[in-house]
């Protein structure tokens, strides 16, 4: 009777879950298979963020859903609630099954989205990254948005005048894993490795990941305090930027900070002068620039290859350069410095 | 109830089949819910009822899934096992570095079930030689040293470049049908076995009831809790070996928060935290409830934050409903669909 019945509910569910199911032949369509979704032909574009709360992955996210309105396509926002590379693989997976015409994503790891995103791009997805890249096979272009070589160097000699020379310094990063982090931690090194002599005072005294969570990065800052030999700290991420300007303004702090910050988060730490200057671009800007690659990749107009070209939109002429991984890439321009003579009028901007 | 400070749980064996009884059980309830949540997304995305679409949403949690069934016989002896994720990262790691340095990659394979079975052995041994530690003291510390020991063999670095064959674990298929589809079948109907048609599944459910009489009843408490760690622990490394293959690399941060969504899994099921109760069923059903809720939700663009919120509500309604049998069994309602 028993066993009947385990039959019964197991024929039942089978009943369920294979009533709807179209197999077979299925036409390729662009739309997103909500019932709420207005008919659009251009398809939906998605962005595909680190972290769902990041303001930096928000903010990029502006700049892409007011290209994708200019263009006509459909925006998506979508991210994991946690930065790991599980995470996204999932959220790529169900990009696909909704046949999205567009993947930009900010990698949480190099080289373990490649399976996902070869899969997605065999199904006819154009795949881009922006601000931390995929390996070249898991992309068709990435989205620089700086020089790498001059984002390192540049913090490293900022870092170096702050303190006239004499100090160590630390590097507050995110996620060790992140692609963009670590490339821009690599021209550090490469900047006091090959100018030993200037450097010779101002040392490399820890590299410290924040794993761009503001609670960690707080911790980590404070460590990095409790060390006398530090006396600059780097932080080239927009959570680490906030975490350890609040903990050394607390502690009111000889210690001093630059990196990469968002100057409407940054503005009290400029203006304090617990962070002298410090650098970034316009992340609106990239998610704009990102739209726009992803449609010319779309259209046809580039493919991807050196020496290919588009319009981005209210940016311009932009080109398709080869990426210092072996892949190519679109780039911004160069990174802008932020102090007190322009911090308040950029803070009300990003 | 307790006995003399020992609690313990009244199991019924000679209960006449009541239709009514067996239509009340958690996993009539479970089907219940797995039937709803395929009728909602079929009617909120026309992209949630093809096959293959379903087919590659199976890829992305069956590898969990492949811990359940040795955390459900964790969880039936009345403890628990934290370490599973770190003990993933370890193999994974160890797979990598191994074949990297010039192990041919089916010896690396064997290599990350060994790394396995010995994470999960040790965590065995020590709770069988130091009976006054608990369960979950143990695997938290295992946890924290496994995947230290990953971060100290590959610091913040990675390995991969696998041979493009092994990337069928993760992805590929046996005709329509994905490969690991096809192994996790295969293991849950090896489990199922084990856990209700043998002896030794019956001494697990009796262990976890009550280990004192069960010691003194002369089963083999320590050999068998000693045989389930090391499971979990293979098994880990078998989780392991499809992540890795389904990321073509391994990192010390691998696998980051899997145990809490393979405990998830097995507590949804109807596996009781305090031990004793269960049935394979149930986990099998809470396994498909949890990866299809996911995926569904997922198609139609819900934030992760909202569906981290509704998979946390429908774990809190798993626990606390068995809970709540003694409040539930007085009310009216109840006694008059089971009257005796």
């Amino acid at each position: 009777m028993k066993k009947l019945l385990a039959l019964v509910m197991a024929g039942m569910l089978s009943l369920t879950v294979l009533t709807g199911c179209t197999t077979g032949t299925k036409t390729t369509t662009k739309d997103n298979g909500t019932k709420t979704e207005t008919a659009n032909t251009k398809g939906v574009y998605a962005l595909v963020a680190k972290d769902v709360n990041n303001p930096y992955m928000k903010k990029m996210y502006e700049g892409f859903e007011t290209a994708c309105k200019e263009i006509g396509a459909e925006p998506l926002y979508k991210g994991p609630d946690q930065a790991t590379p599980e995470k996204q693989i999932e959220i790529i997976n169900q990009l696909v099954a909704q046949k999205v015409a567009l993947i930009a994503i900010a990698a949480n790891d190099a080289d373990a989205l490649e399976p996902a995103l070869k899969n997605a791009m065999t199904k006819g997805i154009k795949v881009i990254s922006l601000d931390s890249a995929v390996n070249k096979n898991s992309r068709m272009v990435h989205i620089q948005q700086a020089d790498p070589e001059k984002i390192g160097r540049g913090l490293v000699q900022a870092a170096y005048e702050m303190v006239k020379g004499k100090g160590g310094i630390a590097i507050l990063s995110a996620t060790a894993q992140a692609t963009n982090q670590n490339l821009w931690i690599k021209w550090m090194k490469q900047e006091i490795s090959e100018n030993a002599d200037k450097y010779k005072d101002t040392p490399l005294v820890k590299v410290a990941y924040g794993d761009d969570d503001p609670t960690k990065s707080t911790n980590e800052t404070t460590a990095l305090l409790a060390n006398p030999d530090v006396k600059v700290i780097i932080a080239p991420t927009t959570v680490g930027m906030l975490a350890g300007g609040k903990v050394l303004q607390d502690k009111k702090s000889s210690v001093l900070l630059t990196g990469l910050g968002l100057p409407s988060e940054m503005a009290p730490f400029i203006e304090d002068g617990v962070c002298p200057w410090m650098y970034l671009w316009n992340p609106i800007d990239i998610g704009y620039l990102a739209a726009y690659s992803g449609e010319a990749l779309i259209k046809g107009t580039i493919t991807g290859k050196e020496g290919d070209k588009l319009t981005a939109g209210k940016l311009g002429e932009k080109a398709v350069t080869v990426a210092a991984d072996g892949g190519t890439e679109i780039k911004l321009g160069d990174p802008f410095k932020f102090d007190k003579t322009n911090i308040s009028t950029w803070k009300t901007v990003y | 109830m307790t006995n003399n400070g020992i609690i313990t749980r009244e199991i019924k064996t000679d209960q006449k089949f009541s239709l009514k009884r067996f239509f009340l059980k958690w996993e009539w309830m479970l089907v219940v819910i797995l039937v709803g949540i395929n009728i909602m997304n079929f009617n909120t995305s026309v992209n949630y009822g093809d096959y293959n679409n379903i087919m590659e949403a199976l890829k992305m949690f069956l590898d969990k899934a492949l811990m359940v069934f040795p955390m459900m016989l964790v969880i039936l002896l009345g403890d628990i096992d934290v370490s599973v994720a770190s003990t993933m990262a370890l193999s994974g790691v160890i797979m990598g570095v191994a074949y990297n340095a010039g192990v041919p990659m089916p010896i690396a394979i064997l290599l990350a079930l060994l790394v396995g079975t010995i994470c999960g052995f040790v965590n065995g041994l020590i709770l069988v030689k130091f009976k006054e530690l608990s369960a979950v003291i143990v695997t938290i510390s295992t946890m924290i040293i496994y995947r230290g020991i990953a971060s100290i063999i590959l610091a913040d670095g990675a390995t991969g470049n696998f041979p493009s064959w092994f990337q069928y674990f993760g992805w590929g298929q046996i005709g329509n049908i994905p490969f690991i589809l096809a192994f996790f079948i295969i293991e849950a109907a090896i489990f199922a076995y084990i856990i209700h048609k043998t002896k030794f599944g019956r001494r697990v459910y009796a262990i976890g009831n009550n280990s004192t009489t069960s010691r003194f009843s002369g089963i083999k408490v320590d050999k068998i809790r000693l045989i389930i760690f090391t499971l979990s622990g293979l098994f880990a490394a078998v989780s392991a070996i499809f992540l890795t293959s389904k990321m073509g690399s391994a990192r010390p941060s691998m696998a980051k928060g899997y145990e809490m969504d393979v405990i998830a899994m097995v507590v949804l099921g109807g596996i009781s935290t305090s031990g004793g109760k269960g049935n394979v069923v149930g986990a099998i059903l809470s396994i498909f409830i949890v990866g299809l809720l996911r995926y569904g939700l997922g198609l139609i663009n819900v934030p992760s934050q909202t569906i981290m919120i509704i998979v946390g509500a429908l774990l809190v309604v798993a626990v606390a409903i068995p809970n709540m049998k003694d409040f539930i069994s007085e009310t009216k309602l109840y006694k008059m669909l089971v009257k005796k």
